[in-house]
């Protein structure tokens, strides 16, 4: 009963979202609302804002007139797979980076004054600025048989910003056991290994689980837009900017390609959301990152 | 019972990600590690071009769709670029053995070190435009004055800079820059008053929107076109660049530069005698630009290269003498020149296109096109 519920409040706000923007739309004037010579509210006309009719008419016709072209919405979903794998590969790397670099810093209190304030600072870097170094480094390594592809220079700019709530997340998880419960391991004579694996990292999960959502989030984001500016082509960050070049003269094209963005990120996030129903038992008293 | 389900649902999310995870090994290796099947004694070489795959390029994917480097015993590997990724950069740091890019956009690179020649010039003239619509009557660059005006930046503003200093306007106070974006719609919503627009891209694109006011497309006598080829402010644009470095101390780069520039130019001599094949074979390679964009395009960068002065590819030192003297003087809007000083010797070279031209020319293909007629390509709406 509850899950019905909330999957139909789910479709209720989907169905929200279109009639607010239908009627915005048929509501608002097509050059939009300005006060003075700034534009407050955005634009109606059929460029700037395609009625979702238009976008679902053009996202059943083929990409191009051009013989063989897969219809619209067939080439976005293969994209968004092709986007929420390269995202998938990045979160994982960048989970077990954070995970690493927090036990590291949980361990030794001289690497959490030394790697705590790098870890902030990481994320400061913007991400533009990065890739094309990454992709340039990428591009010098091989071993052996192993070439690096452009597709791993997007998963490290997007694991990069996926550790980084990880490690946060989980180094406040690992210090939040009560001390009376540290004491008592102690007070058995347990190591720092044991009283990390059965006390800190059981302790760590309810700071753990909104640390791995934001990191999924970070993840879809930072795969777009690290494909945007490497020129990655198969992922829907591209296909954004390739379509982005129809943009008037076919402006609902654009569209569909956004949506497969936003279905990249609902699978991230069901994703995660399955991972924290396992961990239920771990959960007693969640926090909001 | 209730744990066990939980573990089961956990465990199928991790086998969702470990099965994307997968996925994405599989099908990155498969877009990247395309061409080198059958490279039994080919030359591999990696060609870095300035933007995504689209007719402006069709030239070098005739040549490898019609086998002109492989002939050559090259086998060349397309890179695509990105918004943030520079050409040359890519060809100094190695990841690239030539590059695409417009000779403005690398000179100043030069003049900081990175050691690059130009060693073909393909397009011979400029394809960047203003174009404004009749009732604004902006016919010259003079007439920019006061007007809001569109630039890309990033380098692409430099003739539109240079004709509107020529034509005496102030371009801090005299003008209103407006940052425009990759589509029109600034344009036609009347926020830019005179955008700029390639012959083979945006102005297409202009062409393939519907009038609101007659209900049909717009017409090319809707619009007024400044043409900096006929400003004198025009530029070289597309010109194939090498690692000036290589050139000098690698032999078999060098000699390879010549194969790559005859393969290249039999690319284009393909598309200005096919260009609806040529125009095929870039929707094939994964653009998706529409059938007519695609056709109007390969058309408009044929008309930049055909017919030639000198021979396809050679650099006319008249012109690359009106890029350099622009780029010393012509202040952007942030107050600043592409070029200090005149650039080293090895900023350009003929030797290894007239090679490629020699050999060409000894093989009777018809490496001027002065007889080229473009072709009168009907745009549809979207550039379907």
């Amino acid at each position: 009963m509850k899950r019905l519920r909330g999957a139909l409040l789910g479709i209720a706000g989907i169905v929200l979202l279109g009639v607010l923007w239908e009627g915005y739309k048929a509501l608002a004037p097509a050059i939009g609302v300005k006060i003075g010579a700034i534009t407050v509210l955005p634009r109606t006309s059929d460029a700037a804002m395609p009625h979702l009719a238009t976008m679902l008419q053009r996202a059943l016709d083929p990409v191009t007139a051009a013989a063989g072209s897969p219809p619209l919405w067939t080439a976005v979903l293969q994209a968004s797979l092709f986007t929420v794998s390269i995202a998938a590969v990045s979160w994982v790397v960048g989970v077990i980076v954070g995970f690493l670099i927090a036990t590291l810093m949980q361990r030794f209190r001289t690497a959490e004054s030394a790697l705590l304030p790098w870890v902030v600072l990481s994320q400061t870097v913007p991400l533009i600025a990065l890739a094309p170094l990454v992709k340039r480094w990428g591009s010098l390594v091989h071993f052996g048989a192993f070439d690096w592809q452009d597709w791993m220079s997007v998963a490290l700019i997007a694991s990069y910003l996926a550790f980084f709530p990880v490690s946060i997340g989980a180094l406040r998880g690992f210090a939040s056991p009560e001390p009376a419960h540290l004491d008592l391991m102690r007070a058995y004579g347990v190591g720092w290994w044991r009283t990390y694996l059965r006390l800190r990292v059981p302790a760590s999960v309810p700071y753990l689980v909104p640390a791995l959502r934001l990191a999924a989030a970070n993840a879809v984001i930072g795969t777009v837009v690290a494909e945007v500016s490497i020129g990655l082509s198969g992922g829907v960050g591209r296909m954004i900017i390739e379509f982005a070049q129809t943009g008037s003269s076919d402006p609902a094209k654009q569209w569909a390609p956004i949506f497969g963005a936003v279905l990249v990120g609902l699978v991230a996030a069901g994703a995660v959301a399955l991972l924290g129903l396992a961990l239920h038992k771990y959960r007693r008293n969640e926090v909001t990152a | 019972m209730k744990h066990s389900s939980r573990i089961r649902l956990g465990l199928g999310a991790l086998g969702i990600s470990a099965a994307l995870v997968l996925s994405g090994c599989a099908s990155g290796g498969g877009t990247s590690a395309s061409s080198s099947a059958d490279s039994g004694k080919l030359t591999p070489i990696t060609l870095q071009l300035q933007w995504v795959a689209q007719a402006q390029f069709a030239g070098y994917y005739a040549a490898v769709a019609q086998g002109f480097y492989k002939k050559e015993g090259l086998d060349v590997t397309i890179k695509e670029a990105g918004t943030t990724t520079v050409p040359i950069d890519a060809l100094a740091a190695g990841d690239a053995d030539y590059a695409i890019s417009w000779v403005p956009k690398v000179l100043g690179s030069i003049e900081q070190g990175t050691n690059v020649t130009d060693v073909a010039q393909i397009f011979e003239r400029s394809g960047t435009t203003q174009i404004s619509f009749k009732d604004k009557n902006i016919t010259t660059a003079a007439d920019l004055k006061g007007k809001t005006v569109g630039s890309w930046g990033y380098g692409n503003q430099w003739e539109l800079f240079a004709g509107m200093q020529k034509a005496g306007i102030d371009t801090t106070s005299g003008i209103k820059l407006v940052q425009q974006a990759f589509d029109m719609n600034g344009f036609l919503a009347g926020d830019i008053g005179a955008a700029q627009a390639m012959t083979y891209n945006e102005y297409a694109q202009v062409l393939e929107t519907v009038n609101p006011k007659t209900g049909a497309l717009y017409q090319p006598s809707d619009l007024n076109v400044i043409n900096w080829n006929h400003e004198g402010t025009a530029m070289l644009q597309d010109a194939i660049w090498a690692n000036a470095d290589k050139l000098a101390s690698d032999k078999t780069y060098a000699a390879n530069t010549t194969k790559f520039i005859k393969a290249s130019i039999e690319g284009w001599i393909y598309a200005r005698d096919n260009p609806e094949k040529a125009a095929g074979i870039v929707t094939a390679a994964g653009s998706t630009l529409g059938t007519s964009h695609q056709l109007w395009m390969t058309n408009e960068v044929n008309k930049l290269i055909w017919p030639s002065t000198g021979g396809i590819g050679v650099i006319q030192k008249k012109a690359w003498d009106q890029t350099v003297k622009i780029a010393k003087s012509t202040k952007d809007d942030t107050g600043s020149t592409i070029l200090t000083q005149d650039p080293p010797s090895t900023a350009y070279s003929n030797k290894y296109v007239d090679a490629a031209l020699k050999e060409l020319k000894a093989e009777k293909v018809d490496v001027l096109g002065a007889s080229f007629a473009p072709l009168t390509v009907t745009l549809k709406e979207g550039g379907k």
